[in-house]
């Protein structure tokens, strides 16, 4: 299609470098002047989105690279600290971490339109194939970036997925110890993990090359189905499709910063935020959303190696797509049966996206079953068998025809996947019935933080602070607040002065000195407040076997599943609060009376919200156990608000300011949005 | 795209393809701000830097220590009578970089030079009592330095900085 350029430029330096190095030929014949089908819609526009979230995803992880320490003791760490004290290092993790999720989101969007629109058939083969592979070295660098925050479930992800290897007969162990350079998942891992983080990005790009290569000589498809024939069927890429793409790409950065402003957690597992333990597993071990439909394949199957097999498999068999679909039609637009399958495939995606997340037991598995079956159905018997007996709706003849019958037929009802959504939705709501034992689940509290506005009672985080020093501090650290925290923006609202002197009731070890004797002294705003045990035996020895978790991000660390369709609803009124709700209840759920049916073992209290109720904490508070000097209520119930909202700040504590900018953004993405639709409309209107 | 084909509002066209470009071009280099700020000291190294205090008493007269703030190395030296003199001795207006003796140190306690101990060509630490100033000579690249910490001889451009400090007691200092 591009043929040499006849990119002729006037300026006389750039004449010298395009006699020499013909880049600017090269750039203009690709983004310029390459013809473009002009039929395309906005499922179109995912391949420029899935460049800019590439382009940024590399420049953020460059970016925290510069402040994260790839060592199994200070990795955790490391995030923590550059969350806290690195200039908007909130904002570039939030922006690396979801954007991983719309990494995915995006690239899952652009394999069912190709997929839907037949743009894997002949001559598109490679450049399908090239997407496979990009689509799978994204997995890997998404699984190794979750890996390295190293919380519970990075370790664990780790430990799962290289055990995958396992199951390859003979050489199953050796390959599994070569991956982690030691007996088990541990600093080693670690430390590759990290450097094949930081490479793969790079090797993606450079298929991404190869993919618009491909994408460039075989020219791009279209939802007619039908190649470009005449100028007639096509525009130049600039202005018609980057300003299109750019449209694209201004309305999914508002639903992008949604998540880095409103939800960052949305998406994570409360678990990560929980350091590395390698001897303790997390009850659900789940991987992240964008691995959930594969998860499902590979529990489905009763036996390791099958199972494994069939996991791979799933993805390996979209690389044999074009040969086993092999209908002349390309677009499903035009093959009534193609189409419907089609959406009930999706369904089947998102199902089976569901069961990953769900516990293995039960009517899960069978489903699990089922939907597996199903998914390969799709691809192994159903596209083969399609492509000999259906019936194909005639084809517009070009492009230009297919533009012009556009005005007429639109919106056909899809009764299929009506009826399909509305198996999905029984199938839902029979699971979420089916599956809760009664737990009991924290009471929704309000709080003065929730929701896009939201903002910390200072009052409440003050006398939240004075409980943690008064009560909690006896066992409890809180490891990640400096002293000087509290006098910054967005906290209790302490001066420096007050926080130097706050910090000056404490006495810090420090040392050696010229002798080489540690000693004690006052605190400086700089220090961090002090564990209350030495070290983890001492702290456990104190407390009857229980380590008393570090508070410091306990309301991030703790959550309680809301269930369908809850969670989806809560993506729109930005609940975030099970942390705040989850501490507050377990304050006031302590109960002399055991019910019937639980036996407490010695040493060990009831607590109504405690998952196994069975908590080794004993009630730490009681009516007028703290005196607040500003009137507040001296009960159970107003100490487990405050210290619940004080322990919100210590987990985030630049959650005020994470909200204050989304506000800007949102106001500025939305007028840019507005703006590049109506500079869109007007740069189209010659061409329709 | 100068030659408008829909020509009924072209001023309205140009001033819209204006006003988007200008948006996204303020909104992008706004949005650079982050990925050049997080560059800076981090929150927990600016509180590393707060000022110190360090006790004088154990450096007798004719030694020096070394003291670290905020990563930079800084020397007190407690000069001889013989130190002092030949500082306040040399014309000022025969210096590279001209300044008494006296502007260099704390009125009252004229035996007691504070400097940072980076040399003010390329950033090496010079060594102290080397040189032919009794001050302070540059391994690296051959500037020295006298007992007042300014420059005399060799590439450097200017004299040893004197950092912020004030005596607490008559033996503590408080450098920041």
């Amino acid at each position: 299609m591009s043929g040499p350029s006849d990119y002729q430029p006037t300026n006389p330096l750039l004449m010298w470098i395009e006699r020499r190095l013909p880049i600017l030929g090269l750039m203009h014949s690709s983004f310029v002047a390459y013809p473009t089908p002009r039929n395309l819609n906005y499922w179109w526009t995912f391949g420029a989105i899935l460049s800019m979230m590439l382009a940024l995803q590399i420049l953020t992880g460059v970016i925290l690279a510069m402040h994260y320490t790839p060592e199994a003791t200070l990795a955790f760490h490391s995030v923590e600290s550059l969350v806290r004290d690195v200039n908007y290092g909130w904002l570039l993790r939030n922006m690396h971490a979801a954007g991983a999720s719309m990494f995915f989101l995006a690239v899952y969007i652009h394999m069912f339109r190709g997929l839907y629109y037949g743009s894997y058939k002949e001559p598109r083969e490679v450049l399908w194939i090239l997407g496979v592979i990009i689509y799978l070295l994204m997995m890997a660098t998404g699984f190794m970036g979750y890996v390295l925050p190293w919380g519970q479930m990075s370790f664990w992800g780790a430990t799962v997925i290289t055990n995958l290897f396992s199951a390859i007969p003979y050489f199953g162990e050796s390959i599994v110890t070569l991956l982690w350079g030691g007996y088990s998942v541990g600093n080693p891992t670690l430390n590759r993990f990290f450097s094949l983080h930081y490479l793969l990005p790079f090797v993606i790009a450079g298929v991404v090359v190869l993919h618009i290569w491909a994408l460039h000589v075989a020219g791009q498809n279209n939802p007619a189905g039908v190649e470009a024939k005449t100028e007639k069927d096509t525009v130049p890429f600039t202005p018609y499709a980057t300003i299109k793409d750019m449209f694209g790409v201004s309305c999914f950065l508002i639903f992008f910063s949604w998540f880095i402003f409103y939800m960052p957690n949305y998406l994570g597992d409360a678990d990560n935020y929980i350091p590395a333990n390698p001897g303790v597993t997390p009850a659900h071990i789940v991987p992240e959303w964008y691995y959930l439909p594969f998860y499902a394949i590979l529990r489905s199957i009763p036996n390791k190696l099958a199972g494994v097999t069939a996991m791979f498999s799933a993805i390996i068999v979209l690389a044999f797509l074009p040969w086993l679909d092999s209908a002349k039609t390309r677009s499903s637009k035009y093959r009534p049966l193609a189409k419907q399958f089609f959406w009930m495939f999706v369904v089947v995606c998102v199902l089976l996206g569901y069961l990953g997340a769900q516990p293995p037991e039960g009517i899960y598995v069978i489903a699990g079953r089922i939907l597996t079956v199903c998914y390969f159905g799709y691809f192994l018997v159903l596209l083969p068998l399609l492509s000999r007996i259906e019936t194909p709706r005639p084809i517009p003849n070009s492009i230009a025809d297919d533009v012009l019958a556009k005005t007429g037929s639109k919106a056909t009802p899809m009764v299929s996947s009506v009826i399909m959504l509305a198996l999905a939705g029984t199938l839902f709501a029979g699971s979420v019935q089916n599956a809760r034992a009664e737990d009991e689940v924290p009471p929704s509290q309000s709080w003065s933080f929730a929701g896009p506005f939201g903002k910390f009672d200072r009052g409440a985080l003050q006398r939240g602070l004075q409980v943690y020093k008064e009560v909690c501090s006896a066992c409890h650290s809180l490891n990640y607040i400096a002293f000087r925290n509290i006098a910054d923006p967005g906290g209790p609202g302490y001066s420096e002065a007050q926080a130097a002197a706050f910090a000056s009731d404490y006495k810090i070890k420090d040392g050696p000195n010229d002798q080489g004797e540690m000693f004690d002294r006052p605190g400086r705003p700089a220090d961090y407040f002090p564990a209350p045990f030495p070290n983890e035996q001492a702290a456990r020895a104190s407390n009857g076997g229980a380590l008393p978790p570090d508070l410091s991000l306990i309301t991030k660390a703790r959550s309680y599943e809301r269930g369908f369709p809850q969670f989806i609803f809560d993506f729109f009124t930005q609940f975030q609060e099970q942390g705040p709700n989850y501490v507050s209840a377990i304050l006031q759920g302590f109960e002399d009376k055991v019910p019937e049916g639980v036996t407490i073992p010695q040493g060990s209290y009831y607590n109504k919200y405690f998952p196994g109720h069975s908590i080794k904490m004993p009630k730490p508070l009681n009516d007028g156990q703290v005196t607040y000097s500003d009137g507040s209520p001296a009960t159970v119930a107003q100490y487990a608000h405050d210290v619940a909202t004080f322990l919100t700040w210590t987990a985030e504590p630049h959650m005020e300011a994470r909200k204050h900018l989304g506000l800007q953004v949102f106001v500025v993405l939305i007028i840019f949005a507005g703006l590049m639709y109506f500079t869109k409309k007007k740069v189209w209107a010659d061409a329709h | 795209m100068t030659t408008a084909s829909s020509a009924d509002h072209p001023t309205r066209r140009d001033f819209l393809f204006v006003a988007t470009g200008a948006f996204a071009a303020v909104g992008g280099v706004a949005s650079l701000w982050p990925f050049v700020s997080q560059m800076n000291p981090d929150a927990s190294t600016i509180a590393a830097g707060a000022p110190i205090e360090v006790d004088l008493t154990p450096i007798a007269t004719g030694q020096d220590i070394k003291v670290f703030w905020r990563g930079k190395p800084i020397y007190i030296m407690n000069r001889t009578k013989k130190q002092i003199d030949e500082a306040r001795q040399v014309p000022v207006a025969s210096l590279p970089d001209p300044a008494t003796d006296q502007s260099r140190i704390k009125e009252g306690h004229d035996q007691w030079l504070v400097v940072i101990g980076i040399c003010t060509h390329l950033g090496c630490i010079p060594i102290a009592y080397e040189g032919n100033y009794d001050g302070f000579f540059c391994p690296c690249h051959g500037s020295q330095y006298d007992s007042s910490g300014r420059i005399r001889q060799g590439p450097a451009p200017a004299n040893l900085v004197v950092p912020p400090y004030q005596f607490v007691s008559d033996t503590k200092i408080q450098i920041g």
